[in-house]
């Protein structure tokens, strides 16, 4: 099987797009007094962590980052089964604006896990949803309060977002 | 024999993986890659054991049963409390207040509890092997939580935790198991992970007391304690099986207690961060002084604790991998 690949975000593109939705997250919320960032593991992780010391850039805070495992709270652990680390939440969510941030928002079903994970460490205040990449196909009734690009896939297509924390570079691939 | 089959398959970056397989008999038929996955799946669910609620949804619906035919305290109710917070349900079975008592099989109980909807069996029994017949009769899972003088291989999971938690890695470490080794599964099961993992193993105890082909195990053996607890990072202590003592297997409690029970001055000979583990229950002042047990290097309660970190991992890991799902 031939895999053809296409880049569809190189790493300017991407930089743009989470310094435009850091500025997004302050606007909505006035602010970054209450905010605290939450990535899904493992690939909402470097995400969060960079929104995290932007927000915090802008407006001269300290946003706290936590990680969170959602294996224990998956519909669809027999396909997924993770290998991932605990949470690390060092911080109480209770009354907080969460900004819950993965790579790639597909069927909901992460997300879906996530806000249970969330609900089960405390009661926020809000939560909002930021994800680099929405392509489509949901499963849930979910959506993304802040994306970084709407991308249109086939159910088939494979989105493989590449970060240099983990990868060595900053990309969106497609792969057909 | 029952074909062990399993099989690690890594999906993605390589970082998912499954512990494929059916049943945890021993960790003598267990590769290097499945103790790792569930000692690194353990480790997360620490976390969860952290938290102010204690409670996961993941196994909603799964039906356990510990089915014990021997006394137990802290196996059985960690196996329980391990499955509460993963949200299974959890039904108990032991040989007094049961139809064992009026002569029900192992065979004809299991398939009775089996066609009740039970997932997975947790067994303990007197019998060596007992938990690997079940695990031909029933299609439900099957963990051993100990059989006769075979194995205890969720002690030796729970016990290799803690280990690799204090020291980082079990590759050249020297760890000792003092004491009955001879009616001992947790020596056993000790034995056959902490040597798969790279660690060197000595063990030391009463002649009377080592198990008969000693040479076949992969150990150091050691009739004089203070050669044998020289320079060691970890000393995990047996319980000494008073109920055994008629039997004259040594002679006097105090000479036991003489000659093989681990006191702050033998420690001495042992590295200076040594870990002094015991799976208990413990007879204090016999194969192990209070002043120890109590004392700085002892890590028995986080033992405890990790027991129900390592148990949630083999029960998420085993029915886990049972659905077939397909989402992305």
């Amino acid at each position: 099987m031939t895999e053809n690949v296409t880049r569809v975000m190189d790493a300017s593109e991407i930089r743009r797009a989470l310094t435009r939705i850091a500025h997004e997250i302050i606007e909505r919320n006035k602010g970054a007094a209450d905010l605290v960032v939450i990535g899904v593991q493992s690939r909402g992780v470097p995400m969060a962590k960079r929104l995290g010391r932007l927000i915090s850039d802008i407006e001269g805070t300290s946003v706290p980052v936590g990680s969170l495992n959602v294996a224990m709270y998956r519909d669809d652990y027999a396909s997924r089964p993770a290998k991932v680390d605990a949470s690390d939440i060092p911080f109480n969510v209770t009354g907080k604006a969460v900004i819950l941030v993965d790579e790639v928002l597909f069927t909901g079903r992460t997300t879906r896990a996530a806000l249970d994970a969330i609900m089960d460490l405390g009661r926020p205040r809000v939560i909002q949803l930021a994800v680099l990449v929405d392509r489509g196909h949901r499963e849930l009734p979910v959506r993304a309060d802040y994306v970084g690009k709407n991308l249109p896939t086939a159910m088939s297509e494979k989105v493989d977002v590449h970060w240099v924390e983990t990868k060595g570079e900053d990309a969106v691939m497609i792969a057909k | 024999m029952l074909p062990l089959t399993f099989q690690l398959r890594a999906r993605g970056e390589g970082e998912t993986m499954q512990l494929d397989r059916k049943d945890i008999l021993g960790l003598q038929d267990i590769a290097p890659e499945e103790i790792r996955l569930i000692l690194d799946t353990a480790q997360s669910n620490k976390e969860i054991l952290a938290r102010p609620v204690r409670k996961v949804p993941i196994l909603r619906g799964k039906s356990i049963c510990t089915l014990f035919y021997e006394n137990s305290t802290r196996t059985r109710t960690s196996f329980e409390l391990a499955a509460k917070i993963m949200s299974a349900d959890t039904t108990s079975i032991s040989t007094a207040g049961s139809s064992i008592n009026k002569g029900e099989s192992l065979k004809d109980t299991l398939l009775t509890l089996e066609a009740m909807g039970t997932d997975l069996f947790v067994i303990r029994h007197w019998a060596a092997g007992a938990p690997q017949m079940a695990s031909e009769i029933v299609k439900s899972h099957i963990i051993n939580a100990g059989d006769g003088l075979h194995e205890h291989p969720t002690q030796g999971l729970l016990d290799m935790l803690t280990i690799r938690e204090h020291k980082g890695r079990f590759d050249g470490l020297r760890v000792l198991i003092v004491g009955d080794i001879m009616h001992s599964r947790v020596a056993r099961s000790n034995i056959w992970g902490l040597s798969k993992m790279g660690a060197e193993v000595r063990i030391c105890g009463p002649k009377t007391l080592l198990p008969a082909e000693i040479e076949k195990l992969p150990v150091t053996v050691f009739t004089d304690l203070d050669a044998a607890i020289d320079g060691v990072d970890v000393v995990n202590v047996l319980r000494i099986q008073l109920e055994r003592m008629s039997k004259g297997f040594f002679p006097s409690v105090r000479e036991y207690s003489r000659f093989f029970g681990i006191n702050k001055d033998r420690l001495r000979r042992a590295k200076s961060d040594v870990l002094v583990m015991h799976p208990g229950p413990m007879n204090r002042g016999i194969e192990i002084t209070p002043d120890v047990a109590d004392g700085e290097f002892a890590v028995i309660t986080e033992q405890v604790t990790n027991g129900v970190a390592v148990r949630m991992a083999l029960l998420y890991l085993l029915l886990g991998g049972g659905g077939n799902v397909a989402t992305a």
